[in-house]
């Protein structure tokens, strides 16, 4: 079993890496483009849980380490491969 | 007075604190690894500069579970002295005891150069001996010091006075030219609620003695040290 875990900034925190990409993006000429917000995904490989404790247990990760709430909103998804 | 290094794997500026606390202030002074579960005999627990667990996933988010820490905060909640500095704030921050979070600086650079600070209040014990309004020339080097909190919570800062240091220009004002990092209302240093654990970006580590060229941090040392024996006289 493998998660998919997403950690991006919460909305209204700056982000001054996405701005520079917006930036640059735009002097590419993709001038469609209003926004970037850089995040961070985390492929996590899990052995022998049934899915509903894997999703509580990926959720206590999330609120432990992998995410500081502070300033991050999270989200995960399972698959099998 | 003793002082309690702690030194995480990636920490570098432990012997800084070290040599200020022992040679420049002539207190005693102990390295504690990150491993040990318990201390005894300490006055002020320094958290030090540098890279602890190579800061990886965020600065400090692996040091704050580093075995010592829950001894860190044992100290802490008895009202010990607890001083972060610089990669130590960011270890605090996420630890939670203190308010906030230490994000990617605004300019995306690491910054590396003295910047001015001014001291927003004299009722703690890192700055008993520095009156407020008081500008320091400190040194910063970090390159997530961009200080965050929500607005309830940087509201709660200022009504508490948890705001102890800001980033400002030579004559005291904060502007936004003299902010390294993009900080939120100037933030360089903060407070808990109770005053006895302290969160600092810039090094006053590294300009505590004349032969630096600086001595001005030797300024929160020197209130460190006045405010312990203050409260210990009081005991007594």
């Amino acid at each position: 079993m493998k998660a998919r875990v997403y950690v991006t900034l919460k909305r209204g925190v700056l982000d001054p890496q996405g701005k520079t990409v917006c930036a640059s993006l735009h002097q590419l000429g993709y001038r469609e483009v209003t926004d970037v917000r850089i995040g961070k995904c985390m492929e996590i490989t899990l052995g022998g849980l049934p899915r509903r404790e894997a999703e509580q247990r990926l959720k206590s990760m999330c609120e432990k380490l992998l995410a500081n709430t502070v300033i991050e909103d999270y989200r995960f998804e399972i698959y099998e491969e | 007075m003793k002082f309690g290094i702690v030194v995480f794997p990636g920490s570098n500026c432990d012997h800084d604190v070290y040599h200020v606390a022992k040679h420049v202030l002539g207190h005693e002074a102990a390295f504690l690894w990150h491993k040990d579960t318990s201390f005894a005999g300490i006055d002020c627990v320094v958290l030090p500069g540098g890279f602890a667990h190579g800061d990886y996933l965020r600065a400090g988010a692996i040091a704050r579970f580093s075995p010592i820490m829950k001894a860190v905060e044992a100290f802490a909640a008895r009202g010990g002295l607890v001083f972060g500095i610089c990669n130590g704030f960011q270890v605090l921050s996420e630890a939670g005891l203190l308010p906030g979070a230490l994000m990617c600086n605004a300019g995306l650079k690491y910054v590396c150069r003295d910047v001015f600070l001014r001291v927003e209040r004299q009722d703690t014990p890192f700055t008993a001996r520095i009156k407020q309004g008081t500008v320091l020339k400190l040194p910063v080097g970090h390159g997530e010091g961009c200080y965050y909190a929500p607005e309830e919570i940087l509201k709660e800062l200022e009504e508490k006075r948890q705001v102890v240091f800001r980033y400002c220009d030579a004559g005291g004002q904060v502007t936004a030219d003299s902010n390294p990092n993009g900080s939120l209302r100037g933030i360089a240093g903060v407070c808990n609620a109770r005053g006895n654990v302290l969160g600092l970006m810039p090094h006053p580590d590294r300009c505590a003695e004349e032969v630096l060229g600086n001595a001005q941090g030797r300024r929160l040392f020197d209130s460190i040290v006045y405010a312990w024996e203050l409260a210990r006289r009081q005991r007594i």
